[in-house]
């Protein structure tokens, strides 16, 4: 059986297609204005990608903020519910996700069987988010793809107090000109978001094995963060940030 | 389509209109009470309505009219004046509002008849002692604060004797204002009228027990209105009689609120003016039917104290410990017993920002019930009034996660 997932949210648009239970590919491209072309297209791209017949794909499943946008799609699903399922689909040992993306994170509990026992997610703010860190990162003019390594080698993270994202920007620009590394400020700016989400995540009691998903868990100076702060270690799987996707074409299959 | 226009019209309320005209009527007078020579007493939701319409002063709620301008969604523009003046946004949007409202004199009814007197109990919150202190220099007008102190636990014997001096205190207030003695026979006769006015909300809300329930949480938020407002009169009391009749014969003619109730949900804090039909739908969308809720049973949760008999000596007590006023364990017990009653699947906590008291403790009362009950639990932030603080889609994902998370525990 061959089945679709389609995960768009605020910055990027994912797909994943799933042949007879195993991840056969995935896709990722930016949302844009229109959410479900955004959707067709990604998922396009992919068939093209792997060369098989679009009409071969049983049944298509949507997630996050767009997924009622996509209009060829069987059933709309919530990214809570299909990044548990994708998680457990990739780990059937993994407990506790801590998902986080552009525009918020979320973290969840689920049982051996991949249903999600509880939820929490941020509160009106972009704090903790994906959206917080390509501001830092205009900012300091850096590329967010460099984050993750450059933190690591910060030995004295700078602290940003606020946890407001617009006054955060500018505190980093006050902490620039007083002559800080730039490495130490984005450190700092880890443990700051960091500190957002473990509180989310402290709130429903997330254990081992926990495992991060979302394009947040590629920056690797996010994930040492927070395993420093939840004092617990932390899997990132290639596949974190099309994980949502992964799951609602997992779900597409039981539907 | 017809079939579906039937439907619809089968699940229609027939009391629905009756309360508008009674509410309708209600503010007419109240807004004409310069002509026919009556005062007008602005009274917090939770305070002591009964000595007042002893005394024939119409009460008004600038709580019930918030509740208006919310569901008119004009919460927000109103709460941009009062901002404006330079109160801030975290504060209550019923103060907010109510203070812009003044100003203005806008709103849905073009704002509330300027008051006599003002009466204000904090059994609700602090808030209200400034917001009525603002509104009795703003109209320049005689304030009665009536102070409930906080009950943790129990009604200690001092705080016994310190509300009831109140009470005289109000009375003699009352006089002084209406230049006519207070009329005990009367104030008898309108306790016994508010206490089985209680008594009848309660058993209306006490039929969304029957599965499936004939009304839903937003249908006694709308209902609420009359309990709040006119309790203590026989017109309250013949209307929540033919809507608990109205209410039974639903239940015996199979008439559910919502046309597939698979899921029972309890409901935690004030309504989202704003948004009530949204959520009525949304929640219907899933097959679920949101049966009860801990804010409109405070209209009658203090029955247990009320005495007939002694009706100003237990009215201290049962104003003092209303919902609001007591600690989050005994709020815990409370709601607890509410997800038995109701046999509720779900438990859905609206974190208001505008109601502190209200919305302080949620999270240890989140995990009492999933460490008791085992039930899913739901947040959702925003403020009552202010419109401005709702986002849909955040909301909306949360929702349909909770949904899906109850659907994939039954």
């Amino acid at each position: 059986m061959i089945t679709a997932g389609v995960d768009i949210g605020s910055i990027t648009a994912k797909a994943a297609i799933i042949v007879d239970g195993e991840v056969k590919g995935t896709r990722v491209d930016f949302t844009g204005y229109n959410a479900e072309q955004a959707g067709r297209r990604v998922l396009d791209g992919l068939i093209g990608e792997l060369g098989i017949n679009a009409e071969s794909i049983e049944r298509v499943v949507s997630t996050g903020y767009g997924r009622n946008s996509v209009k060829f799609a069987d059933k709309a699903i919530t990214e809570i519910i299909c990044h548990g399922t994708g998680a457990h689909f990739l780990n059937p040992q993994v407990r506790s996700i801590i998902d986080v993306g552009g525009q918020d994170s979320k973290a969840m509990v689920v049982d051996s069987e991949g249903r999600v026992r509880d939820f929490a997610m941020n509160d009106k703010c972009a704090a903790g988010t994906g959206r917080f860190l390509e501001v830092m990162a205009r900012a300091l003019e850096v590329e967010l793809n460099d984050f993750g390594a450059k933190s690591l080698k910060s030995d004295k993270p700078s602290k940003i107090s606020s946890i407001c994202t617009v006054f955060a920007e500018s505190e980093v620009i006050s902490l620039i000109s007083k002559g800080e590394k730039r490495e130490d400020i984005i450190a700092g700016i880890h443990d700051s978001v960091a500190s957002r989400i473990s509180a989310l995540a402290k709130r429903i009691g997330v254990g081992e094995p926990l495992m991060m998903t979302g394009g947040v868990a590629k920056n690797m100076g996010v994930v040492k963060a927070l395993e420093k702060k939840l004092k617990m270690s932390i899997e990132v799987l290639e596949t974190a940030q099309v994980n949502g996707a992964i799951g609602a074409a997992v779900m597409a299959a039981r539907l | 389509m017809v079939g579906k226009a039937q439907e619809k019209e089968k699940r229609k309320m027939k009391s629905a209109k009756k309360m508008r005209d009674i509410m309708t009527n209600y503010y007419i007078e109240a807004k004409t009470a310069g002509d026919t020579g009556k005062k007008v007493a602005w009274i917090t939701s939770g305070g002591p309505v009964e000595p007042l319409i002893a005394m024939d002063v119409i009460p008004v709620y600038p709580e019930n009219h918030g509740a208006m301008i919310g569901a008119s969604k004009m919460g927000g523009e109103l709460c941009e004046k009062a901002e404006e003046l330079g109160y801030s946004g975290d504060i209550c949007s019923y103060a907010r509002s109510d203070i812009g409202c003044s100003l203005v004199d806008g709103g849905p009814i073009g704002g509330l008849p300027k008051p006599d007197m003002l009466i204000c109990c904090n059994n609700i919150c602090g808030t209200v002692m400034k917001w009525y202190e603002v509104q009795a220099r703003y109209y320049d007008i005689p304030l009665f604060i009536f102070d409930t102190p906080f009950c943790h636990t129990e009604y200690a014997l001092e705080a016994k004797k310190y509300v009831r001096k109140q009470i005289d205190e109000y009375t003699d207030f009352l006089e002084g204002i209406c230049g006519k003695k207070f009329d005990h026979d009367r104030m008898e006769e309108v306790g016994r009228l508010s206490i089985e006015g209680q008594q009848l909300w309660q058993e209306v809300l006490d039929t969304a027990m029957n599965k499936p329930s004939p009304m839903t949480c937003f249908d006694a938020f709308f209902f609420l209105a009359l309990i709040v407002t006119l309790r203590g009169t026989q017109e309250t009391i013949d209307f929540y009689r033919d809507l608990l009749e109205e209410m039974r014969g639903r239940v015996a003619d199979g008439i559910s609120a919502i046309p597939n109730e698979r899921y029972r949900l309890l409901w935690d804090n004030l309504p989202i003016w704003y948004r009530i039909k949204w959520l009525s739908e949304k929640f219907a969308s899933h097959d679920a039917c949101l049966v009860a809720d801990t804010y409109t049973s405070a209209w009658c949760g203090s029955l247990k104290y009320m005495d007939e008999n002694n009706f100003l000596d237990s009215m201290a007590e049962g104003y003092t410990r209303i919902y609001l006023n007591i600690g989050v364990d005994e709020m815990i017990k409370i709601v607890l017993e509410m997800v038995d009653k109701y046999d509720v699947d779900g438990f859905v906590m609206h974190s208001n920002r505008s109601c502190k008291p209200y919305s302080l403790g949620q999270y240890d009362i989140q995990k009492a019930v999933q460490r008791e009950k085992g039930i899913p639990s739901l947040i959702i932030e925003s403020h009552m009034v202010d419109e401005r603080s709702f986002s849909e889609s955040q909301t909306e994902t949360r929702i349909d996660a909770f949904m899906e998370m109850i659907r994939q525990k039954k």
